[in-house]
């Protein structure tokens, strides 16, 4: 291990083109790298080149994460502080600066565009946290369920992977149908053959019931997420714990909750955050059931910038809205990091 | 850490509970998980019968028993929208967004995995970070660079497939670098070093060792990709124009002004879906295993 030859043929060094074979080339982080060489070469420029060939093998990333991330972001801080509405999307930097403004008005309460954020950030709020308790809720019991071997599972498995498999908009699109108010299922079923719902049809993705609807389709198309990572985290769980707990005389259910839940902990971690952050950041759901306006009982923020910026075209108040709406985002995980004790563990990790 | 949870058989064996569950236990297992896959399936199968029914049936009342079955559907999806158009936009849109960021991702995932480097911890923040960003933040900036170079430059970016494959990149490629970290990470350093000692330099034991070891993550990164890129709707309904739109935003093509032709819409849906569907499932195990990978540490 300690001896690597020191000279690499050239021609398979590294794409810097530099003739110096060396130790470098070889480029491994990690043991060879701190190896020092016996009777070697020139150290020099093997050093510049065991530094450079990260950042050459980077460089496309790089690249590219600074044209679709960090320009498009620092533009839409940019845009936040302008009065940037319809008449300046040809020239974007012709739209007069008006400092905090659209953060004043996207924030205060006491007039409509704030009222509004404010009523769409609570009906966000409301229905992540259902949602993903549902999705977790729906996702462990099954993982549970299907721990055991029995006959047909695999195929049970299979078929709880296909709302995860189906692209959104062809799944939306169904429930959508399903939804609907005189030639829907859901209707068909509580109204004509359970006798639900008084006289009328009930209209489910109008008025207030349109909430229900979206979170029924959300955990629909989600909680097969929750029910992956769970099912590979049960693996990992040693089955001598269930073996010395069965001898010690702990039936299923004990053993579920002695070994089975406790173990899931680390895991729980991660799949509640990564549910909370699609599930808020949710657009497809919305936007495929209701359109460019979603009702009020369901206005998500996502679909609520939406609306404010290619419906009623003030990009300045939308790109005010999606910068708070990171920053809530970023306040949210960094606590939640900080809570759980993993965000150390993660940098420690990479 | 990663490497353990590797294992590619996601679906296998998971036997390791207690091996004879009380009847009690397989009594409520067995009514929740009945429920449970009626619910899954209830869409699935409102979307096959109901691409199969007359527009008749589909205009009034649900009805669970068809009064007949057409085939009907099927062939007239193609002429109500230019259906195989989205579909040609929605391929080379999502193909080139997958093969893109997968090769750029193979380099940049390399050098994390197996280089210390300054900034090393600053980048793998970063693109962990950008995955948690909301899709609306980059789609107002990126709308407006692209009408804005546009403009300055005479080039028809915006409504451009080109334009629609970049914004792809926000979300695709920081996905496939983290996961493919992860799989590359798995891969004991000692292949590509030996490799190296042999006298590989180190893209050729990256090309030659580390990426066949690798396949299988690949491959599940690369139908990730593919299955979120065929799935987009939000840049897809802003980015494009008659001539690039998308199965996402071409679907809303079959409600018109007086008719919603809803058994179309659903042999559209079911004939979009089949192909992500079948891969999924037959990827399935990898997938499970590349997916997990990332969050079960």
């Amino acid at each position: 291990m300690t001896s690597a030859p020191s000279t690499v043929p050239p021609g398979t060094g590294s794409p810097t083109g530099s003739p110096t074979g060396s130790a470098a080339a070889r480029g491994t982080g990690g043991v060879l790298a701190r190896v020092r060489r016996p009777g070697g070469g020139s150290r020099r420029p093997g050093r510049a080149r065991r530094s450079a060939l990260p950042y050459l093998l980077l460089l496309p990333a790089l690249l590219l994460e600074l044209l679709v991330h960090l320009i498009p972001m620092v533009m839409g801080i940019l845009m936040s502080f302008r009065k940037l509405t319809q008449f300046f999307i040809r020239d974007w930097s012709r739209a007069p600066w008006t400092g905090f403004d659209n953060y004043e008005l996207a924030v205060d309460v006491n007039r409509p565009v704030g009222r509004a954020l404010l009523d769409s950030f609570a009906t966000t709020c409301l229905f992540t946290f259902l949602s993903v308790a549902l999705c977790w809720l729906l996702g462990t019991a099954a993982a549970v369920f299907t721990q055991h071997s029995f006959r047909g599972r695999g195929l049970l498995r299979a078929l709880f992977f296909v709302p995860y498999a189906l692209p959104a908009y062809a799944a939306v699109i169904t429930w959508a149908f399903m939804f609907q108010r005189d030639n829907g299922l859901v209707n068909h079923v509580l109204h004509d053959q359970l006798g639900l719902g008084g006289a009328e049809n009930t209209f489910w993705l109008i008025g207030d019931n349109s909430f229900w609807a979206m979170l029924t389709v959300s955990v629909w198309k989600s909680w097969p997420f929750a029910f992956l990572i769970v099912t590979a985290a049960l693996q990992n769980i040693p089955g001598d714990l269930y073996e010395a707990a069965a001898l010690d005389g702990a039936g299923v259910w004990q053993q579920i909750r002695r070994i089975t839940l406790p173990s899931l902990g680390a895991v729980n971690q991660v799949l509640v955050l990564v549910l909370f952050l699609w599930t808020f950041n949710d657009f497809n759901t919305p936007f495929l059931l209701f359109g460019r306006s979603a009702p009020e009982a369901a206005d998500l923020v996502s679909i609520h910038i939406y609306q404010s910026s290619f419906v009623t075209w003030n990009f300045g108040t939308g790109s005010a809205m999606s910068v708070l709406l990171l920053l809530f985002l970023l306040l949210v995980t960094a606590a939640y990091l900080l809570l759980t004790g993993r965000g150390r563990k993660d940098a420690d990790a990479r | 850490m990663p490497a353990s949870t590797h294992s590619p058989r996601g679906g296998g064996r998971l036997a390791r509970g207690p091996l004879d569950p009380p009847a009690s236990f397989r009594a409520l297992r067995a009514v929740f998980l009945t429920l449970l896959a009626a619910f899954t399936l209830l869409p699935v199968f409102v979307m096959v019968t109901s691409s199969l029914k007359p527009l008749q049936d589909v205009a009034g009342r649900f009805r669970w028993i068809p009064s007949g079955l057409t085939l009907r559907p099927y062939t007239d999806i193609w002429h109500t929208v230019p259906l195989a158009e989205y579909l040609v936009n929605s391929l080379i849109v999502a193909g080139t967004a997958t093969l893109a960021s997968v090769v750029i991702a193979v380099f940049a995932a390399y050098a994390v995995s197996r280089h210390r480097f300054r900034g090393r911890r600053l980048f793998t923040l970063t693109v962990l970070s950008t995955q948690m960003f909301p899709g609306i933040l980059f789609l107002l900036p990126l709308f407006l660079i692209f009408v804005n170079v546009g403009n300055a430059t005479g080039i028809a970016l915006y409504g451009s497939r080109g334009a629609l494959i970049l914004t792809y990149l926000t979300f695709s490629l920081p996905f496939s670098i983290w996961m493919l970290i992860g799989y590359f990470d798995s891969v004991p350093r000692d292949l590509d070093e030996a490799a190296m000692v042999d006298g590989c330099g180190p893209l050729g034991a990256l090309l030659r060792v580390v990426v066949p070891a690798a396949v299988p993550g690949i491959v599940a990164v690369a139908v990730y990709a593919f299955m979120t890129a065929w799935g987009e709707v939000l840049f897809a309904s802003v980015m494009t124009n008659d001539a690039t739109r998308t199965l996402a935003v071409g679907l809303q093509g079959y409600s018109t002004q007086n008719d919603v032709y809803w058994n179309q819409i659903m042999a559209a849906s079911l004939v979009v879906s089949i192909p992500v569907v079948a891969g999924f499932l037959l990827l399935q195990k990898y997938l499970v295993a590349g997916l997990t990978a990332g969050a079960v540490k």
